[in-house]
Parts: structure tokens; C-alpha cells; sequence
């Protein structure tokens, strides 16, 4: 009998979370804009979450690069080692790595503020005041989300190449402008197009994820932190699932990107 | 153009107040609401009259707060209606909800300012969401209502800076920010010193004599209900046990409403 509750309870939350995603997304295509308060979510979630991704970038960068390395001069093909990187960086690591630390980011910041204003009564002052709460404080992050993903992805691939760059730079003394010209040299647009495109959907399940747990948080400050920490696990758990069934329609649908 | 918008607001004002004149400035008819499986309101009605101070007095948990919360929408009654002036606020959505709500200030039992800007920004914002007016005109404005509750030098201070007195007067400044002809305040003295209770007393009296404001009160102070109140009511359990004016439930036989009546509680 517990269980079956427990599975009701389930369906009953993923259906309101369904319910929660499709009005932000619907009410994001639908006037009156709020793009006063969207531009500061993006400065908020995209802009200083920037020096994170790059921080992170280039460290994935450097220990790309040694791992490849290591596999590649067994083969002598060290000056695939550009390219290599590149194209792992750009299709794969580089979007799910900036996801993930964007879901750590960004979901718990999302689900801690709105939690806590949900509890202090914040969100009911935003209905009393005559404000769409749920325009104001949902849509404009989800917007912000989609926007900034792609943006800190593309970043993230560029602070990955430069980490590439300092590696090899310290290994074999390449020079910057034939690092790069090797690592573009396979790479073309649909190697990073779809690619960095899916992770509009990441930042949508972030920001949709998050901004649910939190404006959903009862049980005061213990209910603020479990919506923190649930934004974070549920969003990373989402864009992990959802990469899956991306990756396989982009391969579906762009062939190429597959190696076909 | 600044004082056209200017004008045109105060026009809508005048007009809504007027709405609001033509009757009962709030009516709750057959309201009742249950929580879970706990009944908090049950079958309560009353008329506030435009232009009067309305006080709801009771023991903590008899559905004071709700009730307030039922006249701005934030909670939609499971049976009756609400009517804000002409309006059934409960069947309204979208921008006929806004429009109503526009004519209504609430102050929060525990002010709920907005933390993530300053003190007078969250005063500001009212200003800055529903009218056209300069940045200088609404930073203006908003000093002027902080000024009006004593926190004239706290425009820059964020909300956490302050006491919790200090945050309930700056809530009380938002719930003013459109000089709304209607002001739902809720436990405007809890957490504030004797002194500072009398001047926002007075503060709300003015604002009921001089501007016409329909005040409705939830309070335990009951020196400051007398104060405020042209009528009273009190919830026990989700009911009205009592109501009239300060005068005539002093005179009660009810020994719960003597004995509530009687009592100098000041918080």
C-alpha cells in the first residue's frame, strides 16, 4: 500500500512539474515580456557563472589534452591531438560538463531564492502588488536559462581548447596559431551546432526543475534547503537522461554528426 | 507627457475610488475554507463599508489572516464569494485581477519585503511596475512614504539591515506606494514598541480620515482596534462570534469576547 502511494506520489509530482514546464514554456512565447527583469537573470545566471566555466574549461582542457596524449602517441598520432580534443570538447564534454556545473550553479541558486521567498511570503507580496509572480519569477529565469546555456557551452569549448593549448604548449612548445589551425581543421558546423543547440534544453530543465522545487517549498528554512538540494540532484539527473535521447535524435537527424 | 501620465493615474484613482464608494468597499459572502481536513473559515460573510476601519480581532488560528488573504486572491474560497467593490475578485484572472488588485495595498504579517533590493526600491516598486513616472518622481515618492513611517534615512539600507519593527513600517510604506483606497493590514503592531504602535495608529487614522483609505485591520492590539475601528468583528473558529462597533462589544455577555475586549494586549 506504501508503495503504491509512494508511485502515485511520483506521477502526481512529475505531472505537476510537466504542467509547471509547459505554462513557462507557453507563457515565454506570450506578451507582456519582462525584459527588464530577464536581462538581470541573464547577467545573474549567465554573465557570473562565466569566470566558473571558464575556470572549469580549462581545467578539463588541460586533462583532456594529457589523457589523449597518453593514448594517442602509443599510436605516433600526436598531432591529432588538436582536432581529438576539439571534437570531444565541442559534440560531448564540453555541453554535458557545462550543464552539470551550470546545474550546480544556477539550480541551486534558483531553488534557494525562490524557496526562501516562497516561505517569507515574497511571492504572495509579488501577487498582492498586482505582479504576474509566475511571469516575473519563472519565465525570466527559464528565458535566461535557455539563452545563457549555449553561450557559457560555446565559452566553455574555447576555455577547453586554450587548456588544450597550454598542455601541448608545455609539452611539445606548439605555437598558438597552429594549435588552433589543427584543432578546427575537423571540426565543422555540425559538430557544433547541434550540439551546443541541445543545451537550450539543458537550461530549460534547470531553470524548470529549480524554479518548480522552489516555488513549490513548504515546511519554512528545512524545506528551502531540501529544494536546494533537490534542484541540483533532479536537474543533473534530468540533463544526464535528456542528453541521452538528444544525442541519439541529433545523430537521427544529422547523420554526419554520427560519422555516417 | 510626466504630469499627463501623472494626471491620468490620479484620474484612474479617483475613479476607483469612486467604484469602490458606490458600495461596500469589501464583501464576503458565504465565505468558507478548509485546509486539508481543517475547516478555517465557515460560512463567514460581512460588508466593509468604503471609507471605514474595519477591524478583525480573534484568538491566533481562527482564520484571521485567510480571511485577509481571500480579499487580495492569494487564497480562493472552497464556497462563497469575495467582492472587492463592484468586483468578484474570486472569479477573476489575468489582467481584470490586476487591474483590482492595483487597488488594494497589503501589508504582510511579517512584512515580506522584497530582500534581494533595498528598502526603498521595494517601495519603489509598486511605483516603478504601475506607473509611467520619472526615476527621480518615484525615488521621490518612495522617500516620502519611508519618511511617513519614520525610516526617511533608510531608502538605501537593505531589508536585512533592519529590525523587525523597522521592517514592518517599511512594509507598511509599500502597502501605501499608490495610495490605494483600499489597505489591508495585517498585526500592524506586532513587533513594535508602544510609541512607534501610536504613530502608526495615527499614520492609519489619516489615512482613513483625510484620504478616505477603507481599512481593514486584523490585530490582537485591542487598545489600537479601538482606535482604528468604526466596526469590529471577532473569529472563533472559523466563525464570527461577534461584531459591531468598539462600543457595543465592550457591552458583549459574551464572557470569550469580554474577556478579549478587556485585555490590554499590546502585540
Amino acid at each position: 500500500m506504501r508503495l503504491y502511494d509512494l508511485a502515485i506520489g511520483i506521477l502526481a509530482a512529475a505531472g505537476d512539474l510537466a504542467l509547471f514546464g509547459f505554462r513557462a514554456a507557453r507563457e515565454s512565447l506570450l506578451p507582456p515580456f519582462e525584459f527588464k527583469e530577464t536581462v538581470r537573470q541573464l547577467y545573474e545566471l549567465g554573465l557570473r557563472s562565466a569566470p566558473l566555466i571558464m575556470v572549469s574549461g580549462m581545467a578539463v582542457g588541460v586533462v583532456l589534452s594529457m589523457h589523449t596524449r597518453a593514448s594517442l602517441e602509443r599510436f605516433g598520432a600526436e598531432s591529432m591531438i588538436p582536432a581529438g580534443l576539439a571534437i570531444a570538447l565541442v559534440r560531448e564534454t564540453g555541453p554535458l560538463t557545462a550543464g552539470l556545473l551550470l546545474s550546480g550553479r544556477i539550480g541551486a541558486g534558483i531553488g534557494a531564492e525562490l524557496g526562501a521567498m516562497k516561505v517569507t511570503e515574497q511571492i504572495d507580496a509579488l501577487e498582492a502588488s498586482a505582479v504576474d509572480a509566475f511571469r516575473y519569477l519563472v519565465v525570466t529565469r527559464v528565458v535566461a536559462c535557455v539563452i545563457a546555456l549555449p553561450i557559457l557551452t560555446t565559452v566553455m569549448n574555447f576555455a577547453g581548447m586554450l587548456g588544450g593549448y597550454i598542455a601541448e604548449s608545455a609539452a611539445t612548445g606548439m605555437s598558438l596559431t597552429h594549435y588552433f589551425n589543427r584543432a578546427f581543421s575537423l571540426i565543422d558546423m555540425t559538430d557544433y551546432v547541434p550540439a551546443t543547440v541541445k543545451t537550450m534544453v539543458f537550461g530549460f530543465i534547470i531553470a524548470t526543475v529549480s524554479a518548480y522545487l522552489g516555488y513549490t517549498t513548504e515546511s519554512g528554512t528545512e524545506g528551502v534547503g531540501r529544494a536546494s538540494t533537490r534542484a541540483v540532484v533532479m536537474s543533473s539527473v534530468g540533463i544526464i537522461v535528456a542528453n541521452v535521447i538528444l544525442v541519439r535524435l541529433i545523430f537521427f537527424i544529422f547523420p554526419k554528426a554520427a560519422g555516417g | 507627457m510626466t504630469g499627463g501620465a501623472d494626471q491620468t493615474r490620479r484620474s484612474a484613482q479617483e475613479s476607483d475610488r469612486a467604484k469602490v464608494d458606490d458600495g461596500p468597499a469589501v464583501r464576503l459572502d458565504g465565505v468558507s475554507k478548509t485546509f486539508g481536513s481543517r475547516c478555517v473559515l465557515d460560512n463567514v460573510s460581512f460588508d466593509v463599508p468604503a471609507g471605514s476601519g474595519f477591524i478583525i480581532i480573534g484568538r491566533s488560528g481562527t482564520g484571521k489572516s485567510v480571511t485577509l488573504r481571500h480579499i487580495v486572491r492569494l487564497v480562493l474560497p472552497d464556497r462563497g464569494k469575495v467582492f472587492v467593490g463592484a468586483d468578484e475578485i474570486s472569479g477573476l484572472t489575468g489582467a481584470e485581477l490586476s487591474r483590482v488588485r492595483r487597488k488594494i495595498g497589503f501589508l504582510f504579517q511579517n512584512a515580506a519585503l522584497f530582500d534581494s533590493i533595498s528598502v526603498g526600491e521595494n517601495v519603489a516598486f509598486p511605483l516603478r511596475r504601475h506607473t509611467r513616472l520619472p526615476d527621480r518622481e518615484i525615488r521621490d515618492r518612495a522617500a516620502a512614504k519611508l519618511d511617513s513611517v519614520g525610516l526617511g534615512a533608510e531608502y538605501d539600507k537593505m531589508p536585512a539591515a533592519l529590525s523587525g519593527g523597522m521592517r514592518k513600517r517599511a512594509g507598511l510604506a509599500r502597502a501605501m506606494a499608490l495610495d490605494p483606497p483600499l489597505l489591508l493590514v495585517d498585526e500592524p503592531s506586532a513587533g513594535l514598541d508602544p510609541i512607534t504602535t501610536d504613530e502608526i495608529d495615527q499614520l492609519l487614522l489619516d489615512l482613513k480620515k483625510r484620504g478616505g483609505t477603507t481599512l481593514i485591520v486584523v490585530t490582537h492590539n485591542i487598545p489600537s482596534a479601538k482606535r482604528l475601528g468604526d466596526r469590529l468583528v471577532m473569529l472563533h473558529e472559523g466563525r464570527i462570534a461577534a461584531s459591531g462597533t468598539p462600543a457595543e462589544l465592550d457591552q458583549s455577555s459574551d464572557p470569550l469576547v469580554r474577556a478579549f475586549m478587556s485585555s490590554q494586549h499590546s502585540g
